[in-house]
């Protein structure tokens, strides 16, 4: 239980558009282990993202290692990687086909990595998720933020991965519906024994879901910290201390 | 002493092809030189609740409403002349997104000084010196720089002080915020919400916080109006909010994840038809 299933070391990712370099990660190095739940917070800007996507290969790698399994992963990543990884994006409005019907969304990777009983997968895929066979044959149009976000869960699941990247999977969505999406990931987890790399700038969200999690700002880790530190207040930078003071709400100032 | 709003009967109306839809129905509340937040989900009628009061729902939405009055005027007769007299230096609204509120092709103090030229009598050089004074209020380190910049030079947070720094320039009475911290992080969220207290208590400025942050109106804010479906569902003081009694008010607290305790699977709101009735 303790081998690391994904690793990144001292990863760097810089953005080069004519003569300007944005740095966006630094020398990011976290290891998290199979059936974990780790953790990225920060504020905007801070490359907690941009992490996420350079696994994916969404971002350029300028420097560093990702490993899955200690072995290297391929750049362009193949189709063996996605099989094995999957990522849940912030928008559940714009991460659907707008002119895909649920049953396209969820047939297309099942078609490109060549899967058998595609019925049934797609209709397993949907109860897992919550949604039933109604739901099927409609367009993202015709659901909710919270059922569209479903769909995007239940595509990530259907190629049955290890590891799910989740990047602000709750953020654009109402409290009571990111209680829903929560428990979902939290089930989905516990049943599937899956890996999660969640990002999120909410603190007390990152708390809920992970096991452990590292801070990031401006492109660089700041400190990575257990749940249980966390509720312990055993927090060892201002910046983090700060970060936990903001998420309990409006305090006056001293 | 007399509120300084009254609102009673607040309805909007928004026409449909199934006909008449109803996004504000019947809104009654009185607001003092205090903090008053304004909390619900997406489609609540929150947001059409602060617009309605400035006479700003977008056509073609109507609103009614039996009272509505802002200490002694009576703002559904307001002529488009009182109107102009009133908004920017009576009454204010800062918005979400400064990036969309604020006008790009002028600079943030070209912006501030025009909000002075409508609405009092001052050289240009006073003019000036009290943008510079409001942006320097609003914690900006370097209100000369700011002052020369145009708005997609500034960051996020920065340009969100500007546009409230613009707001309050002319010192209004009423300023509705329509979640004017929603789209910064939460260190910066803090500062913004420090300048709004300090607003209310020196100035005695009346604020309507709208926001759908429960857990942030709560801490902020002096009483808390919950909408539900367009209804004012629950008021209540902000310091007795873990004592709701509505079961809308008390799912809606219930469902955020917390760090200190470790509720699992997190208690989900069960929506009961009749509370939006």
């Amino acid at each position: 239980m303790t081998d690391p299933l994904l690793e990144t070391r001292d990863l760097d990712v810089t953005f080069r558009r004519g003569r300007d370099r944005v740095p966006a990660v630094r020398g990011v190095s976290l290891s998290v282990r199979r059936g974990e739940s780790y953790g990225i917070v920060g504020e905007s800007g801070s490359g907690k993202s941009t992490v996420l996507r350079a696994i994916c290969g969404l971002a350029p790698v300028s420097g560093g290692q990702i490993l899955l399994d200690g072995v290297p992963i391929p750049t362009p990543r193949d189709a063996a990687f996605y099989r094995r990884v999957q990522m849940v994006f912030q928008d559940p409005y714009a991460s659907l086909h707008p002119r895909h019907t649920i049953d396209r969304v969820l047939s297309e990777p099942l078609a490109i990595h060549g899967f058998d009983r595609r019925e049934e997968r797609i209709e397993r895929a949907l109860s897992e998720v919550g949604l039933g066979e109604g739901f099927r044959f409609r367009y993202p149009h015709q659901l909710s933020g919270g059922q569209r976000q479903r769909v995007a869960v239940a595509r990530a699941l259907i190629l049955e991965p290890q590891v799910l990247l989740l990047d602000e999977p709750t953020s654009a969505l109402d409290a009571s519906i990111q209680a829903e999406v929560l428990n979902l990931l939290d089930r989905i987890r516990a049943e599937r024994g899956l890996t999660y790399v969640m990002v999120s700038h909410d603190l007390a969200v990152v708390a809920h879901m992970c096991d452990r999690l590292m801070v990031m700002q401006h492109g660089r880790r700041v400190e990575e910290l257990t749940r249980d530190q966390l509720r312990a207040k055993a927090a060892t930078t201002d910046y983090t201390r700060q970060l936990l003071a903001a998420s309990r709400g409006y305090t006056p100032a001293d | 002493m007399a509120p300084l709003l009254t609102v009673e009967d607040l309805r909007v109306t928004f026409p449909t092809r199934r006909g008449p839809s109803e996004v504000v129905r019947g809104v009654s509340f009185t607001l003092g030189r205090e903090r008053l937040g304004i909390v619900g989900e997406s489609g609540s009628g929150k947001s059409q609740t602060g617009r309605a009061i400035l006479g700003l729902t977008p056509r073609p939405g109507v609103m009614t409403a039996k009272l509505l009055d802002f200490d002694g005027i009576d703002l559904r007769s307001a002529t488009p002349a009182q109107w102009r007299k009133l908004r920017g230096a009576r009454l204010s609204m800062v918005m979400q997104d400064p990036k969309f509120s604020l006008n790009p092709t002028m600079t943030i103090g070209q912006q501030l000084t025009e909000m002075l030229r409508f609405h009092a009598r001052m050289s240009a050089a006073e003019k000036q010196r009290a943008a510079l004074a409001m942006l320097e209020a609003v914690q900006i380190r370097d209100p000369d720089r700011v002052f020369r910049a145009y708005p997609h030079e500034l960051s996020g947070g920065m340009g969100q002080r500007a546009m409230i720094a613009m707001m309050l320039v002319t010192e209004p009475d009423l300023l509705i915020a329509d979640e004017p911290t929603s789209a910064l992080d939460v260190t910066v969220q803090v500062e913004v919400l420090r300048i709004l207290d300090r607003l209310v208590r020196d100035r005695g400025m009346g604020l309507i916080f709208i926001s759908h942050d429960l857990r942030l109106v709560g801490s902020f804010c002096d009483r808390v109006l919950v909408m539900y479906a367009g209804r004012v569902v629950e008021e209540l003081k902000a310091s007795d909010l873990d004592k709701a009694s509505h079961p809308y008010t008390r799912g809606l607290m219930n469902c955020l994840p917390q760090i200190d305790r470790d509720v699992r699977p997190l208690p989900v709101l069960q929506r009961d038809e009749a509370w939006a009735r």
